[in-house]
């Protein structure tokens, strides 16, 4: 009986059309990537129907997180070569700075500019600041929360939020309010950044939310 | 020319060049592509979070007594927050005897109350929505030419059909004097997201005015008395 011989065949597949989709996926999501920024907090935020989208640049944000703390972001004042040298970030923390006599060197407040939100009492930035890593920053964090000290205080007895508030306003006139609660975190606590921010003469706010689908029924 | 000419004079000699493979390895390179695309698609974030715009009327000075705008009763709605994602609603003055009904945040509940009560500018509003969607709708009517000129030239036609529809919406709302005026008030144990539930219901029911103020004793009374009907 003659052998049946089987076909000699390369082990080698033709990778290139393979390699071509790779590549062209690869572009696309280097070039519409933007990075989540590191947020001091987890929020997870409520539905809405809103399909306004959120600005990001001259807005100041309210974190509020679950258990009530008040975490605060500010972002650039815009995204051209001379409003990013506006140093917005950094004049805010300077009059911060000298409101509650802190002293920030100007390495630390060029240091502030890239850094994103933070939830502690002006006292305790400059640590914040001159952290090394994310790691140091959330034992700082820890260490606050042992304290009772962490997130920006906002009642009467030491409000600077409401300090926050102004010098961004003060340096920024037109810079927008956005509000990013959980959906566990008490209204009592939102209401009373809305009431903090009324005082300012903030009337306009932004909730930050997700989209929801819904289908709108009128009755007959 | 030249090459070939050299071609035939080595395929006479003895010595062959060896043939290459034009294959190159490619595994290395997919593996690394395979990494980065991972990458970046665990860490891209696509959709830009979404936000709700609420404007708050300025509080009212507390010295100054005669800014004291008094709603219309026929006209007021009140919408209480309690505990445990419960809505309450009343029609007219806040008194003890102010009828108080239950209702949650369903699609039956407090939505339906609000569309009938609004029926007058919801149908106004669905009509125009309905209008651009048909046929026969041409932009070129309804809107000025110049001004649809010129923003010919930035926006595509949808958005600025869209952009149309929100202004017509805006006019039909601040023409409205029939609708309610919903006053929202939550007591202290309500959560965020309730919160912002309610004011979603609000731009659901195209609901025209509604301002959000504190709870009163008397509210907080008749939540605590409300019995089941």
């Amino acid at each position: 009986m003659p052998k049946i011989k089987l076909p000699h065949k390369s082990p080698h597949i033709d990778m290139t059309p393979m390699v071509d989709l790779f590549s062209l996926l690869l572009t696309f999501f280097m070039l519409t990537t933007s990075f989540k920024p590191q947020e001091a907090a987890v929020i997870d935020t409520p539905a809405s129907i809103s399909e306004k989208q959120a600005p990001d640049i001259n807005v100041m944000t309210f974190l509020v997180s679950k258990e009530g703390k008040v975490y605060f972001a500010l972002s650039d004042k815009g995204q051209t070569a001379s409003d990013t040298g506006f140093h917005f970030r950094s004049k805010v923390l300077a009059e911060m700075g000298k409101k509650y006599t802190v002293n920030f060197t100007p390495a630390q407040l060029k240091k502030f500019e890239s850094l994103s939100s933070f939830g502690l009492p002006v006292q305790y930035l400059p640590k914040w600041i001159d952290a090394k890593d994310q790691a140091e920053r959330d034992a700082l964090q820890a260490e606050l929360v042992k304290m009772k000290k962490d997130g920006i205080p906002y009642d009467s007895a030491d409000n600077q939020l409401a300090y926050w508030i102004f010098y961004a306003r003060s340096i920024s006139p037109s810079v927008e309010v956005q509000i990013k609660g959980d959906v566990d975190a008490d209204y009592k606590n939102v209401k009373e950044i809305l009431d903090i921010l009324q005082e300012k003469q903030v009337n306009k706010f932004n909730l930050t939310t997700n989209l929801e689908k819904v289908e709108i029924k009128l009755q007959k | 020319m030249a090459e070939i000419i050299q071609e035939e004079k080595q395929k006479g000699g003895k010595k062959r060049p060896k043939k290459h493979s034009t294959n190159i390895d490619m595994t290395p390179m997919v593996d690394l592509m395979c990494l980065l695309i991972t990458f970046f698609m665990l860490t891209t974030a696509f959709s830009k979070p979404k936000v709700m715009e609420i404007i708050l009327p300025e509080p009212p000075d507390p010295k100054d007594t005669s800014q004291q705008t008094e709603v219309d009763s026929s006209r007021a709605l009140t919408i209480l927050l309690a505990k445990d994602h419960s809505v309450y609603y009343y029609r007219g003055k806040a008194d003890i005897k102010a009828k108080l009904i239950k209702t949650d945040f369903s699609d039956e509940g407090i939505r339906t109350i609000l569309l009938k009560y609004n029926e007058a500018l919801s149908k106004k509003v669905k009509e125009l929505q309905e209008k651009v969607k048909e046929s026969t709708f041409k932009i070129d009517q309804v809107m000025d030419k110049k001004e649809l000129d010129s923003l010919r030239k930035t926006n595509t036609e949808n958005e600025i059909v869209n952009e149309y529809v929100s202004k017509e919406i805006k006019k039909l709302k601040a023409d409205d004097d029939l609708g309610p005026i919903v006053l929202i008030k939550a007591d202290e144990e309500v959560k965020y997201k309730d919160f912002v539930d309610i004011i979603d219901e609000m731009s659901i029911a195209n609901i025209a005015r509604y301002a959000i103020t504190d709870i009163m004793p008397v509210e907080k009374e008749l939540i605590k008395n409300y019995t089941p009907q």
